[in-house]
């Protein structure tokens, strides 16, 4: 090619006459080059489709210098050999012809008329379109519809003659009912309960009950938790435990519960501090920032691990509400959608103006008893302080940590002290930097607490300082037991003194490009005239009516929780290459209905479930299998398997162990040596809960990023490095494994056990223990399985009484209850929600 | 459209036929979990057997990760140019533009203390530290010019094994699984053994990433059950156990029959595969029916060796039984500190297993097929790292990203090669760079892969393990 080049004639070159705009060039700028340099996609910031814009360039500067061709970056990127650098982008190089013509254009003077510069308008992807209202559709079965969902549903499979399938069974409705609202199964009596009640609106009030559920705020908060990618570790190397995250956690429960508005939800976890007189709830609720992963490594650049912070919060930001693949415009214009570079960084810029805080958020009755003992801390703190003469060692130590900072390489023993303490120690050069007198109380009791463990290189090498430093850490443990703690929140605060946020070419930080300020993408509708460009401006117009986006999005993703798919298949993508709505007019009628109902999760989830639609049985049909294999047209419910949490939680209760403490710090159920041990250098210690707490919920587990409980990995649950909208459902060994074997499932198999044969009298058994697990009774032949079961299994428990009593201490044919409950935790039924 | 342009969109809809089984979306079942005998390849689930895109030299992988970066002046890349500098800072002119984790870009140099000689025919040069790895001279290609741009641990890992220093992509093991499907029957495809104390990376060095988990790496233990929850709980019998997953196998069928959702069918397939694999790990995991002279070879009973040796053999026994990627982890090479004290102790603890399993894999002809990798996630500074100024053996190392080596053995490459080359003192690289990106490329190459065309939609565009970049390195080729 590269010779070929060379001989080829090129006919401007040799000819005198200027190539003509319209016939010659602009042809080729229509034909190559604005595809993606045009008004929307502005690659790397160049239109080719605009005069005025074309001559002014991109992000890097001019392209085109009008007389110089040989130094126009346009020619220089179309000539190129670097495959990876030569415009344009799809398709061949362009020809010595074309390029020619380029040049001599260029050399003529770059003349560019206007009226070439209409460019065709593309038509705007259906996402970005404003939410109208649909009508529901009229349907010929009106007999089936039960709500205005049923009727887009119907109007569909009526469309493609496809007959709805049947409501399920009872039995089903509950247990899916249960799992879907609260991620839990309903207990034998709440079973028995429903299937006795005759009232017409038994369904309605059984919705209505679970929806009042503590439990619903828990099941939900998860699946926000999963957007949120909230752990209780740190990630990356040292993956520090995050003592504190669960404060987040648990206000998204309740805020959850108390069903509070989304519009409200969303302002409050992006901009809660920004809110007029914040609230401690309302300050707490910003830790939904404050799940970014924070890299704790010795000797990261700082400037490094926030701009990746920012980063990871700005992506975040554009799956959960706007279900964008933003993050793909961090080094480049979207190669796909109408987000450009500048864009990108307008819309990180809101989070570059803020900083991390930990505030203190007391929880009930515990400001009292702190106060009471303040003031007596207060004076034997300092008392302490001053008998060992600590604070001018602190002064000391401050002001060569200063110096340090100022003069590095100066001592390289400092240095290290430096690099080491600065990723460990949150905003450490800011408070540093502050006087004493200007620092806040917990400030400076941090600065001390630092100091007293790693006192510089000099005075650590002194035994008798170590020594008398080991003594004042020890007593001041015993001051600090005595003063009945506050508990902290992670929360963000907005900088007085922000930084100008600049575009990072080619997304490196190191690369400060042009200033961008706060904003919005182009294509969607504009911030309201005059508002501040904080986050709260932002928050507000993320759930204002007029975007296109939150609302469907959000809708979008209940509906695949209570469906098994999205209305939109890829909900974390409703860009381009995302998938297609199946039923677009039913997504913008729930997208309106959301709003007008003022942004209410449960009422929408109550519209959901109670629909005809919702209710029918998820058995596959024959029918289907060719024409719908996806289930993309709903003529059936979907069988999906429960997700990790619930899998653990339905053990928990079937078995009878579940704690169902609400909140509270993350609990560490027993899990085997060596996952802990993965952790950098086995700093992470997994010291199993003995007491109730390993009874808690899936959702209370500890998740530790680097090393996280595989009973959860094992189930397809996140990996919280990342916001996830739409889990996996894999069908592994390792899951069969982990339900057969593992000591957690097998405690619950023998308390199950123990549970049935201590509450049920011997011929209810079987049907109690199909109740407990699948919330139904057992068909004749399952049953006679089951007794088939429970009579080898005495059999051969009553040959080897020492296994039996090793299963569990009670008679041969009881312990064969352990086999059956283990069988009955391990049916697929078991872990699926049908 | 020329016709290979035509089998690889039929194959990538067959990948994405496969994919959606996989994915449990719903649709379809996993019918057939693993491949299972004369269904090998076309539609027998996300783990059974596919074809490549040409065929590989290499059918299997074993990375042996060295964790934190081990010092290439210091083992593989003798620089007698660093005594001229010794003691000296270098110019302004190389370290500028330096990024170093804890050092000043004045830090001093640090010629190394080891003796290289020249070993085998090829007479690549090796550190007296290693004297076995450098008796397989001849088997190895030595890459001396690897450079990355992560100089941080946990990015280096990411950036390694996914091609990315952001969170959430596959790593290499599970994109050789996804492409080439397990060829093992009971175990799975995608083992990961360790050794020494925890990685900066953990579990995201062997995660699936946005694959789905089937791909993700199975942690093998060397003590206690090798795999999780392999053991039946404790106190139950094998007759019990077996009594049970009947029971168990018989509900499903009978559920089956009733909802005539296929994903049962797998979840059947699942339980008999967890069977099989608590027949076939015990098994594999127990060494005691090795040979002396092999035990020895490995190091199994010497202290010294036993804890990376048993990982060794347990490798090599992995591969034997069709395991497609196995990542053995030993940590920490990151020797900041006590350089001579603590980069010896790695060596005495892995040297001579590791040339145990390059020779035994030869001697049992697997080495034609198994691609071994040997490295870390970045190399060590020319310069000095001091953290205590008055103990002169605490010299140690900071990171260096800009030149470093590892090397490669057995299928598909050429052995007794050196592949590019730094200047004098080991700064920089002066002949044939090669990037991670372009290791990706190339261990892909060997398992036959045009690392270009192994891709998967993820949020709404193709990714793949080489990101946007990676060329193969045609000199590591035999």
């Amino acid at each position: 090619m590269r010779t070929l080049i060379v001989f080829c004639l090129a006919p401007f070159a040799l000819s005198a006459a200027p190539p003509d705009f319209e016939k010659d060039v602009w042809p080729i700028f229509r034909k190559r080059c604005y595809a993606c340099h045009n008004a929307t996609l502005k690659q790397n910031g160049l239109r080719l489709d605009d005069g005025a814009s074309a001559l002014e360039g991109g992000y890097s500067g001019p392209v085109i210098l009008p007389g110089k061709s040989a130094e126009s970056k346009l020619i220089a990127r179309v000539i190129t050999e670097k495959a990876e650098e030569r415009m344009p982008k799809m398709g061949a190089p362009l020809s010595p012809a074309e390029i020619a013509t380029l040049r001599a254009w260029i050399d003529a003077g770059a003349d560019w008329p206007r009226k070439a510069a209409a460019a065709v308008a593309k038509p705007v992807h259906w996402a970005f379109q404003p939410v109208k209202r649909p009508t529901p559709p009229r349907v010929k079965s009106e007999t089936w519809v039960r709500n205005d969902i049923d009727r887009f549903v119907l109007a569909r499979l009526e469309k493609e003659g496809i007959a709805t399938s049947g409501e399920a069974e009872k039995t089903t409705l509950i247990r899916r009912l249960s799992f879907d609202l609260t991620g839990l199964p309903p207990t034998p009596a709440e079973v028995r309960a429903f299937l006795e009640d005759a009232r017409p609106d038994a369904y309605e009030r059984l919705v209505d009950r679970l929806l009042e559920s503590p439990r619903y705020g828990e099941r939900w908060a998860r699946h926000w938790l999963d957007l949120a990618r909230y752990a209780d570790s740190d990630g990356y190397e040292k993956d520090n435990e995050r003592p504190i995250a669960w404060r987040w956690r648990d206000w998204v429960i309740e805020a959850l519960n108390r069903d509070m508005p989304f519009d409200r939800f969303t302002v409050e976890q992006l901009a809660g501090d920004l809110l007029p007189d914040p609230a401690a709830p309302q300050l707490i609720a910003t830790g939904f920032q404050r799940n970014t992963l924070t890299n704790r490594e010795g000797g990261t650049d700082p400037k490094e691990s926030r701009f990746e912070q920012l980063v990871n919060r700005t992506n975040t930001a554009g799956t959960v509400w706007l279900g964008l693949t933003v993050g793909c415009a961090q080094c480049h214009d979207h190669k796909y959608d109408p987000i450009s570079q500048k864009e990108y960084y307008s819309l990180f810029a809101y989070f570059d103006r803020s900083d991390e805080v930990d505030i203190e958020a007391p929880l009930p009755g515990e400001t009292g008893p702190h106060l009471r003992q303040l003031a007596a801390y207060r004076e034997s703190r300092e008392h302490l302080i001053d008998i060992f003469n600590i604070k001018p060692l602190q002064r000391a130590w401050e002001k060569q940590m200063m110096f340090t900072l100022d003069h590095p390489g100066a001592n390289i023993e400092w240095d290290f002290a430096i690099a080491n303490t600065r990723p460990m120690f949150d905003r450490f050069e800011a408070t540093l930097r502050t006087p004493p007198g200007q620092r806040s109380a917990h400030d400076e009791d941090r600065l001390m607490r630092w100091y007293i463990r790693s006192p510089g290189p000099d005075d650590s090498r002194d035994p008798d300082f170590m020594n008398s430093l080991r003594e004042f850490r020890r007593r001041l443990a015993g001051i600090d037991e005595k003063l009945p703690s506050i508990t902290r929140a992670p929360a963000m605060m907005e900088l007085p003194d922000p930084p100008r946020t600049r575009l990072a070419v080619k997304g490196d930080y190191r690369e400060a490009g042009i200033p961008v300020d706060p904003g919005t993408l182009a294509v969607l509708p504009p911030l309201p005239e005059g508002a501040p460009r904080n986050r709260l401006t932002f928050a507000r117009w993320l759930v204002s009516k007029e975007n296109p986006l939150t609302a469907r999005v959000t809708m979008n993703r209940l509906w695949q929780e209570l469906f098994g798919r999205g209305l939109v298949l890829t909900s974390e993508d409703f860009g381009t290459q995302g998938e297609a709505p199946t039923h677009p007019e039913l997504l913008d009628w729930l997208a309106s209905e959301f709003m007008e109902r003022g942004w209410s999760l449960k009422q929408m989830l109550r519209a959901m479930v109670t629909s005809a639609t919702y209710r029918q049985s998820s058995h596959a049909r024959p029918d289907l299998k060719d024409i719908d294999p996806g289930n993309t047209l709903l003529a059936r419910q979907s069988r999906v398997r429960l997700p990790a949490e619930s899998v653990r939680d339905a053990a928990l209760t079937a078995s009878g162990l579940l704690n169902d403490t609400i909140g509270g710090p993350s609990v560490k159920p027993p899990q085997p040596e060596g996952i802990a041990e993965l952790v950098y250098s086995g700093s992470a210690k997994w010291k199993a809960d003995e007491g109730p707490g390993r009874y808690r919920r899936g959702l209370y587990v500890h998740f530790q990023r680097t090393a996280p409980y595989p009973m959860l990995m094992n189930f397809d649950a996140p990996d919280s490095n990342v916001a996830c909208s739409r889990r996996r459902r894999s069908n592994s060994p390792l899951q069969a494994l982990n339900l057969l074997n593992d000591p957690v499932f097998y405690e619950a198999a023998q308390a199950f056990a123990y549970r049935l044969i201590t509450t049920t009298p011997p011929e209810r058994r079987v049907d109690d223990a199909f109740l407990h697990t699948v919330s139904r009774l057992p068909s004749p032949k399952e049953r006679e399985r089951m007794m088939r079961l429970l009579d080898d299994q005495a059999s051969a428990l009553a040959t080897q009484p020492a296994e039996a009593a090793r299963l569990l201490p009670v008679k041969p044919d009881e312990a064969a209850w352990v086999t059956a409950a283990r069988v009955l935790l391990n049916l697929d039924e078991f872990i699926t929600r049908e | 459209m020329p016709k290979n342009e035509l089998d690889f969109l039929a194959q990538r809809n067959r990948r994405r036929f496969l994919r959606e089984v996989g994915g449990g979306i719903g649709m379809m079942g996993l019918t057939h979990l693993l491949g299972l005998e004369g269904r090998a390849g076309a539609d027998g689930g996300p783990l059974a057997p596919k074809q490549p895109h040409f065929p590989g030299k290499a059918k299997n992988v074993i990375f042996m990760f060295m964790e934190g970066a081990p010092s290439q002046m210091d083992l593989f890349d003798p620089k007698p140019g660093l005594v001229k500098w010794s003691g000296k800072p270098l110019p302004e002119s190389l370290t500028s533009q330096l990024r170093l984790a804890f050092i000043s870009k004045d830090a001093k140099v640090l010629a190394s203390p080891r003796v290289f000689k020249p070993h085998g025919q090829s007479g690549i040069e090796f550190s007296d530290y290693i004297p076995n790895i450098a008796s397989c001279a001849d088997d190895l290609c030595l890459v001396r010019s690897m450079h990355t741009e992560a100089f941080n641990h946990h990015p280096g890992q990411l950036l390694l094994f996914t091609g990315s220093i952001q969170f959430g992509r596959p790593t290499m093991g599970a994109w050789s699984v996804y492409g080439l499907g397990s060829e093992s029957q009971n175990l799975p495809g995608f083992v990961v053994l360790t050794s020494g104390v925890g990685t900066s990376g953990g579990a995201s060095n062997f995660s699936s990433g946005f694959l789905p988990s089937h791909y993700q790496g199975t942690l093998f233990r060397n003590q206690g059950d090798p795999i999780l929850y392999l053991s039946n709980p404790e106190g139950v019998s094998a007759g019990t156990q077996r009594m049970a997953l009947d029971a168990i196998r018989d509900m499903n069928q009978a559920r089956l029959d009733e909802t005539g959702d296929t994903e049962i069918a797998s979840r059947i397939e699942s339980y008999e595969l967890a069977y099989r694999m608590q027949q076939a790990a015990p098994e594999l995991a127990d060494l005691s029916n090795e040979p002396a002279h092999i035990r020895e070879m490995y190091g199994i009973d010497d202290p010294m060796t036993k804890q990376f040796g048993t990982n060794c053999l347990l490798a090599r026994r992995l591969v034997e039984r069709g395991v497609r990627f196995v990542l053995m982890m030993h940590a920490s090479w990151d020797q900041h500190t006590y350089l001579n004290r603590e980069l010896k102790k790695n060596c005495d603890r892995t040297d001579k297993p590791t040339a145990a399993l390059i020779k035994d894999l030869k001697q049992r002809g697997m080495l034609d097929d198994t691609l071994i990798v040997w490295g870390g996630e970045f190399g060590r500074t020319p310069m000095v790292e001091i953290r205590n100024t008055q103990d002169p053996e605490n010299a140690g190392r900071d990171h260096h990203p800009l030149a470093y080596s590892m090397f490669l053995a057995g299928g598909g490459i050429k052995g007794g090669t050196v592949v590019g080359k730094t200047d004098d003192i080991g700064f920089n690289i002066e002949e044939d760079k090669v990037h991670v990106h372009d290791l990706q490329a190339t261990i892909l190459h060997c398992l036959g892969f045009d690392h270009t065309r192994l891709t998967y939609k993820h949020m709404g565009r193709d990714f793949r393990l080489t990101d946007v970049a990676g060329n193969v390195v045609k000199k590591m080729l035999a």
